[in-house]
């Protein structure tokens, strides 16, 4: 299923959103510096943090409780860090970002 | 692969060792692109590391793990590899490098690091089979194979080597002694005491020991069969290891007509008389020292590969020493000059029963060596002093009884590292413990603090636990690794420091994130979450009202004006002047705190109110509600004045402290820094405002304000020092806040006033605050400037920047 979750504008460069999907869970979506967009679980594998409100940088944000660097790509903690995120599939279309929720 | 690319300067490296290879790795971080590598090493074998040969030998290691660059690190990096091919000559005129084999290699720059080899006495006998020396990976094998089939072996050399070859030997099951010409062992590392508790402990692990004895000949037919000492006994020996010196290995650089004196003279940024050859390692000669240990030829190569990368800026220094044995079951260390002599003072612990010996030598107030046996936990903090080479006065009485017994809580019972269990906590702010350290270091074959902080996170928030650290990685990777650089880069997207960057920014008058990337050519297109923070900082500070803040490159709790907990939601606290409020700030926060159903209201260390789990999307309104200004608990930043009542109230006061807090809070509130600023005013000496452990601490007294700055009571308490006496309320606003300023301009971020001040010292704010009048206005009046319309984030969000897009999730459910 897809969703509209926002204009890419509405995304902060190098900053994300957070998205609800009705059912409780949170889905970060993450704009990084040459526009491209990433989504996953609000949830750092470490302790659980909200990735949405981490610093961006590259295709990496870091955790604001811990500092765990997340790969936006992948969902994996980057080494020497162990652990992965789920992530969604997400894109832009004309302007407006969609997220794939399955 | 990028071999051969037109234009590329060729570098050809002779000499695939430790010294060679640590070249081309920090060349490779710096400018991977810029050479066409050719190595050349003699031995069969990739960059492997020597330290770790005696591991091997003693069984507890083998070839493949000390192997530090596998073959498939040059393939991956394009670095052409000739092993086993030994250089027979350099034509300087044609540029090129010849081998033995015949195969050429012409060079625009050539990097010497042909290491050392072994000293070998001139005695008869030395050509028969059985006797070795004791260097490289064919020695350890050829030694590990006389073990197997051997019965009795003398080591001549009573050194560092010797003692560990020994040692492996000695565990290999074969009768071992140790023949020497010195009245003692490790003479050079040593004094008499120490090594004395040295002989016995490796006496009752079974090894033998003959001192001042000199060795006359080697004797046997074919294969050696016993060593023949000056006196006339003979020691029978099917095996001997030489190990009685090293010597650098400049025949290749002499005959090509370099300078050598007792190895490859060297400049300080390690060029050798023909300014494109470069030498690192044992090989050289710099300042008059060659060098047998590794960290100094870690620290040579960072400096060489710096210069080749055409950086330039970096300049090699010569280095301190320090040694740790590497036998299991023996604690020593050594460092710096401890024979003493003029003008010298002793501090001395022995406890031969438990087999404890340290000896401290001070000279004109600083430590210039220190020796220590059994016990060495405070071994590399004593390395460290040497080092920084600091004033220990103040701490001499404690001196001896280590780090611990200064008052570090981050130490408190934890004071012997080797003695710790592997599930001993050593980091409590990241949670390590000792075996995960242990194991980073073995696993990931990691050499120095930097890289242990960046696996495990150990050390890598307060700081406290570094020294614990730097011995754990001590003990296990063998002692002489290289400690924390003495030049840090600011984080791993560049080589610049703190210092480098902020000089540029005010030099180049850079005025923003991107600017300041491109003109420092960072690595990385947009910084990291450790960098961008602090680049943002430094552009405001350097140039307010002119560099625009990014608030994307800021810590969450300052991109939200609030503390993110550890459940995402938020805490808040209001600013209360100098911690005073009324009945109708109280009556507003008691109505947010039942409007917005607030868990937990607590009163805070700093005299002010932190409503406890506010969710993010209410931030906005309970701000409003609340109608106070922000107390800025959240930012690097001015967060309170802590006051006593003062003369107004208290019988004992004899200033209006709390008068005197508020307008330091009125005139100082919004006033960002590298690291969070507190203030405290108390109106007599008792105190209570706790300011003597405060970035500026202010104590009335009859005749005025005594300001006291540098204080912390934080991970390890500091207490403030006495900075000047003034008379007027005026006079205390303007001298804490040029400080202040000071702190502001010239702090690195992350840095606490306490640290600031012990980097650049007491005397140089003094001078800058107190005797330079017109300097101490000057920085009062940027400090206003600074401040003169900052906007409250709580209440002007537009004109503060304040991204109000934050607080509201899209979505279904939204």
């Amino acid at each position: 299923m897809k969703v509209r979750v926002c204009k890419l504008d509405d995304i902060p460069r190098l900053g994300a959103r957070r998205y609800l999907n009705g059912e409780g869970n949170t889905i970060a979506v993450f704009r990084t510096a040459d526009d491209n967009v990433f989504a996953l679980r609000d949830a750092c594998p470490h302790k659980g943090g909200p990735l949405s409100q981490g610093i961006v940088f590259g295709q990496s944000v870091a955790c604001p409780l811990h500092n765990w660097c997340i790969d936006l790509k992948s969902g994996c903690a980057t080494a020497p860090d162990e652990g992965a995120v789920e992530r969604f599939e997400v894109c832009v279309v004309d302007g407006d970002v969609e997220l794939s929720l399955t | 692969m990028k071999r051969d690319l037109p234009g590329r300067l060729r570098l050809v490296v002779v000499g695939n060792g430790m010294a060679g290879a640590r070249v081309l790795e920090e060349l490779l971080k710096l400018a991977p692109d810029l050479y066409d590598i050719t190595v050349f090493g003699a031995e069969p074998h990739p960059n492997y590391n020597r330290i770790l040969l005696s591991p091997v030998l003693a069984g507890e290691q083998t070839v493949k793990d000390i192997i530090l660059n596998p073959l498939e690190w040059y393939a991956e990096n394009g670095i052409r590899l000739h092993l086993g091919k030994k250089v027979a000559t350099i034509d300087r005129i044609a540029r090129e490098v010849i081998a033995e084999d015949g195969t050429r290699q012409g060079y625009d720059r050539l990097l010497l690091a042909t290491g050392s080899n072994p000293f070998i006495l001139p005695l008869p006998g030395v050509d028969l089979d059985g006797v070795l020396t004791y260097r490289d990976i064919h020695d350890t094998e050829r030694m590990i194979e006389a073990a197997a089939t051997q019965r009795d072996a003398v080591v001549i050399g009573g050194g560092l080597l010797g003692l560990e070859a020994a040692n492996g030997l000695q565990l290999r099951g074969m009768n071992v002694t140790v023949v020497h010409v010195m009245p003692w062992l490790m003479e050079r590392q040593l004094d008499r005491t120490a090594a004395n508790l040295l002989q016995k402990t490796l006496e009752a692990k079974g090894l033998s020991f003959r001192l001042e004895a000199h060795t006359q000949a080697l004797v046997g037919d074919g294969r050696v069969a016993g060593v023949q000492l000056k006196t006339g006994e003979i020691i029978p020996a099917q095996l001997v290891v030489m190990a009685v010196g090293i010597r650098p290995n400049t025949e290749l650089a002499q005959a090509a007509g370099l300078h050598c004196n007792r190895g490859i003279v060297v400049n300080d940024t390690m060029q050798t008389f023909d300014p494109r050859v470069y030498a690192v390692g044992e090989c050289v000669s710099h300042r008059g020292i060659a060098y047998g240990l590794v960290a100094p030829l870690f620290e040579m190569a960072k400096v060489c590969a710096n210069h080749l990368a055409h950086y330039g800026i970096g300049r090699y220094g010569g280095s301190l020493l320090s040694t740790k044995l590497k036998v299991t079951g023996v604690d020593l260390f050594s460092a710096g000059d401890f024979t003493g002599g003029d003008g010298t003072e002793d501090i001395v612990l022995a406890d031969p029963g438990a087999g404890i010996y340290k000896r401290l030598v001070i000279k004109d107030d600083k430590l210039i060596g220190a020796v220590m046996y059994g016990d060495t936990v405070d071994g590399s903090w004593y390395f460290k002093l040497l080092r920084e080479g600091k004033s220990v006065a103040q701490i001499r009485d404690k001196l001896m009884f280590g780090e611990s017994n200064l008052g570090d809580a981050g130490h408190l019972g934890e004071n012997r590292a080797a003695a710790m269990a592997p599930e001993a906590e050593v980091c409590g702010c990241n949670g390590v413990c000792k075996g995960a350290i242990v194991k980073a270091i073995k696993d990931k074959g990691l050499f120095t603090l930097e890289e242990v902080r960046k696996h495990t996170k150990a050390s890598s928030s307060c700081g406290s636990c570094t020294g614990l650290v730097e011995q754990i990685l001590m003990f296990t990777a063998g002692g002489d690794y290289s400690t924390a650089p003495k030049k840090k880069a600011m984080c791993g997207c560049t080589d610049r420091t703190h210092q480098d960057v902020r000089d540029a920014i005010r030099d180049q008058e850079l005025l923003s994130i991107a600017a300041v990337y491109e003109t420092l050519e960072w690595r990385t297109p947009n910084g990291c979450a450790s960098c961008r923070p602090a680049v943002n900082y430094y552009l405001l500070s350097t140039w307010p009202h002119r560099a625009k803040d990014d608030p994307q490159s800021r810590f969450i709790n300052e991109r939200s004006h609030a503390n993110i907990q550890k459940d995402g939601t938020y805490s808040v606290v209001p600013r209360m002047w100098g911690g005073e409020t009324n009945s109708s700030e109280l009556r507003r926060i008691a109505d947010v705190v039942d409007k917005y159903a607030i868990k937990t209201v607590k009163v805070t260390g700093g005299q002010r109110i932190d409503l406890l789990g506010v969710k993010k999307e209410d931030l906005p309104a309970v701000w409003k509600d609340l109608g106070m200004p922000s107390g800025h608990a959240y930012a690097k930043a001015l967060r309170t004045v802590k006051t006593c009542v003062g003369s107004e109230w208290c019988r004992f006061g004899t200033q209006d402290s709390t008068r005197m807090g508020q307008e330091l809070e009125r005139a100082l509130w919004r006033m960002q820094a590298p690291h969070k600023v507190k203030l405290a005013v108390s109106g007599c000496p008792r105190n209570c405002a706790e300011s003597g452990i405060k970035d500026v601490g202010v104590i009335g007294v009859d005749s005025g304000w005594e300001i006291y700055v540098a204080g912390n009571g934080g991970i390890k308490t500091e207490v403030a020092q006495f900075l000047c006496k003034v008379k007027t309320h005026e006079e205390v606003l303007a001298y804490s806040g040029a400080f202040l300023q000071l702190y502001r301009e010239e702090g690195w971020y992350l840095e606490r006033t306490v640290h600031f001040v012990a980097r650049v010292g007491l005397e140089y704010v003094k001078k800058r605050v107190l005797e330079d009048a017109g300097g101490r206005e000057a920085l009062w009046e940027r400090l206003q400037f600074t401040l003169d319309g900052e906007p409250d984030a709580w209440h002007e969000p537009g004109r503060a920047g304040v991204d109000l897009r934050q607080f509201d999730a899209v979505g279904a459910s939204a």
